[in-house]
């Protein structure tokens, strides 16, 4: 049976619509993987030698043991942010003469298989053995420690797949992890609950006593079944593999008429990002992202201006637009035959996506203004970073959203769908943020941090006046590839 | 109104549709008939210049659809639900066409208000978003949709599946109705050939992409339609 869904997999897999993408991308996202692959396994090899180094009075593998939840902690941070549950297409299996469960725990167990739990192998497996050639301690307790490790990799795998189930539509849920975090953080930073600690003596002392390797092995199949439970109750098709029916609730927009032409379609998209989840919650994170400023210019070594305040300045203002852009137009993708057919321009299309962009980088590089409190010149650099990302990063968006072909469904449920977003949409921000941080460069290491905020505001200006040009470019290119893209959004991805 | 000249699609080799010649005078109700896979939604989808033709040109109101845009403004369509926009009322999507089509709220429900029997009191005020509807009413949503704003060409792809019997009988009305006009083009396609030789002045079969029959209809249609399709 396996072998029919691991067949179903690779089909979908080779026949979706991202998989033409340019060689050129295939290439980075392999180079990609490559980089951290190698870092990953540098930093294994020289962890041993390095801590062996630093801290002469202590094993080095008692400090790894400390920093071990740590460790966890980021991974599982990054993971909630980056990993997506291993989906298959459920709906049509399920009334096939399949049992239920083993659907689910091939969906389950496919997960071990993810590059995610690779990452952390590569650092576990020279360490432990550089620790056994070296270190002076039972190897087959350090076997074991290894082991256990790798359970723990595996545990925050399966944790992720249920707070992002259970706890990522509820922003209460996850203000309690927050804080749930936070405190412990806190607890850590004024000595009074050194978790760190606590972790590391419990791992040390399971060198000594391998068969406490039960309790995180009870852990993750205690994780295991938590999930496998929490699917099978709701691998039903009136439960969460079907949306709950809302009121719909009317809300007067005429207000919007005051920009004209592109009103019909500024109301659209406003009423789409209210009514789905997902661009709803892409506007609550750029309200968020409005506090980055504070953990970088209440840094002390941060009083010059750098690098790094470019990148903020730009984060700060541009979120909204980021997270929106780079899914032009696959927001649409769901009735984009009838955005192609109806009597509108594309131009026209465009134009309202690029003034909603607009609006909400001024809206929020005025919400920055507050940081003047940390100097003129902060301001500057942000209202600086807001011109060009008005001017320069929305047509870069615009432009690289004509190559769009991922659908993006708005309307499927919840339930597994971490869909469109992947290792592509983050490259696309690349550009966004290096070629101003790379004109910053250049230009403070020739003249100075001034002259360099112009030119990028300059710049900015520049790409401004030359907006509607860059725009007709623009439209050609949706138009020459529109019929790839309403091609790619017929299929449904999974 | 439509002129097709040497118009073929192919998939991979596969001749998915190939029309020499094709002319739809205005005004007339248009039927297209065929088995699944003749090609009736690849025509419409290149009328709509959703699809590239391989060879072969495509006018509406000699407007060559594929180089220029100006064909959109006095043509409507409805092919399928994604057509719909999932997150809007019933209300809110007309009135976005109605905006988009230059008619004014007032014309709009003018429009609805025509229509209300046809809704059934299933569509308007329900606070539902279409994506909650079901498939039949979603139907009922789109069709309508395409009425607003004066098109003079109105394209429904299979407007009579999904519908419930009373629903097909007031459909048939209404597209009858907009036949009688002799400004409307409309262009039908169904595989239930009964309602498709009730409602159309004329009808072409389809079979694997080729024209087959070219009839305009009469009390006999039907039936040579029928010993056609039959095996």
């Amino acid at each position: 049976m396996f072998k029919h869904f691991i067949n179903l997999e690779l089909k979908s897999f080779l026949r979706s619509a991202s998989v033409g993408k340019s060689i050129a991308l295939k290439l980075f996202l392999g180079f990609i993987a490559f980089y951290f692959i190698l870092s990953f396994l540098v930093l294994g090899i020289a962890l041993y030698p390095l801590l062996h180094e630093s801290f002469l009075n202590q094993k080095p593998i008692q400090i790894v043991n400390n920093a071990v939840i740590f460790w966890l902690a980021i991974e599982l941070i990054f993971r909630f942010f980056m990993q997506s549950l291993p989906v298959m297409n459920i709906k049509p299996l399920l009334i096939l003469p399949i049992k239920r469960e083993k659907v689910i725990h091939y969906v389950l167990l496919k997960s071990v298989f993810s590059i995610y739990n690779l990452f952390p192998l590569l650092v576990i497996l020279p360490f432990g053995i550089t620790t056994i050639i070296k270190g002076n301690v039972d190897t087959a307790a350090v076997l074991v420690w290894m082991f256990t490790l790798y359970i723990l990799v595996l545990c925050v795998n399966y944790a992720n797949f249920l707070i992002k189930k259970k706890f990522a539509d509820n922003i209460l849920a996850f203000l309690f992890f927050a804080i749930l975090g936070g405190t412990f953080v806190g607890l850590e930073y004024f000595e009074i609950f050194k978790i760190s600690s606590f972790i590391g003596s419990i791992l040390n002392s399971l060198l000594l006593n391998p068969i406490l390797v039960l309790a995180p092995l009870l852990l993750l199949s205690g994780l295991y079944f938590w999930n496998f439970n929490y699917l099978k109750s709701n691998f039903y098709l009136d439960n969460t593999l079907k949306s709950k029916i809302k009121e719909a609730k009317t809300t007067d927009l005429s207000w919007t008429k005051s920009f004209g032409e592109i009103a019909p379609f500024l109301q659209l998209d406003l009423k789409l990002i209210w009514r789905n989840k997902r661009p709803r919650t892409t506007v609550f994170m750029s309200f968020i992202f409005l506090l980055y400023g504070l953990m970088i210019y209440t840094n002390p070594r941060q009083s010059e201006i750098s690098f790094l305040n470019v990148v903020v300045g730009l984060l700060m203002s541009g979120i909204f637009m980021i997270n929106f852009g780079q899914f032009i137009p696959s927001w649409d993708s769901s009735y984009f035959g009838m955005i192609l057919s109806q009597n509108i321009t594309f131009r026209k299309y465009l134009d309202s996506k690029v003034g909603l962009m607009s609006f909400s980088v001024i809206v929020l590089a005025l919400l920055t203004t507050p940081y003047v409190y940390f100097g003129w010149n902060v301001l500057a650099t942000n209202l600086a970073c807001a011109v060009y990302n008005l001017g320069i990063n929305i047509p870069v968006l615009m432009f690289a959203g004509s190559f769009n072909v991922k659908r993006i469904d708005l309307e499927k449920s919840p339930f597994m769908n971490y869909q469109g977003t992947g290792a592509a949409q983050w490259i696309v921000g690349l550009p966004l943020f290096l070629i101003p941080g790379l004109i910053f460069f250049i230009f403070s290491e020739l003249f100075n941090a001034e002259t360099a905020i112009i030119t990028i505001a300059t710049i900015g200006i520049i790409g401004l006046l030359c907006r509607n040009m860059l725009m007709n470019f623009i439209t050609k290119g949706y138009q020459t590839r529109k019929y790839a893209t309403l091609n790619g959004f017929k299929q449904q991805e999974n | 109104m439509i002129q097709v000249t040497q118009l073929s699609k192919t998939y991979n080799e596969t001749n998915v549709l190939n029309i020499p010649n094709l002319e739809i005078p205005k005004g007339q109700s248009f039927g297209l008939v065929g088995n699944n896979g003749a090609g009736k939604t690849t025509f419409f989808s290149l009328l709509l210049d959703l699809i590239q033709p391989t060879t072969g040109t495509l006018t509406n109101n000699e407007i060559q659809v594929n180089t220029s845009e100006d064909w959109k403004p006095f043509t409507s369509a409805f092919l399928d639900e994604s057509f719909l926009i999932g997150y809007l009322t019933a209300e809110e999507y007309f009135y976005f066409i109605g905006d988009i089509r230059g008619q004014n709220k007032a014309d709009v429900n003018a429009l609805l208000v025509k229509h209300e029997e046809f809704f059934n009191d299933e569509i308007l005020r329900n606070k539902k978003y279409l994506r909650d509807l079901s498939k039949g009413n979603q139907k009922k949503v789109g069709i309508i949709a395409t009425l607003i704003g004066n098109p003079k060409v109105v394209i429904l792809d299979e407007p009579f599946a999904n519908l419930d019997p009373t629903t097909v009988s007031r459909l048939k009305k209404i597209i009858k109705e907009l036949g009688e006009n002799p400004e409307i083009t409309v262009l039908v396609s169904s595989h239930d050939l009964q309602h498709t030789v009730e409602v159309c002045d004329r009808i072409v079969a389809l079979n694997k992409g080729e024209i087959v029959k070219d009839i305009v209809t009469s009390a006999e249609t039907l039936k040579e339609l029928e010993s056609f399709f039959a095996v």
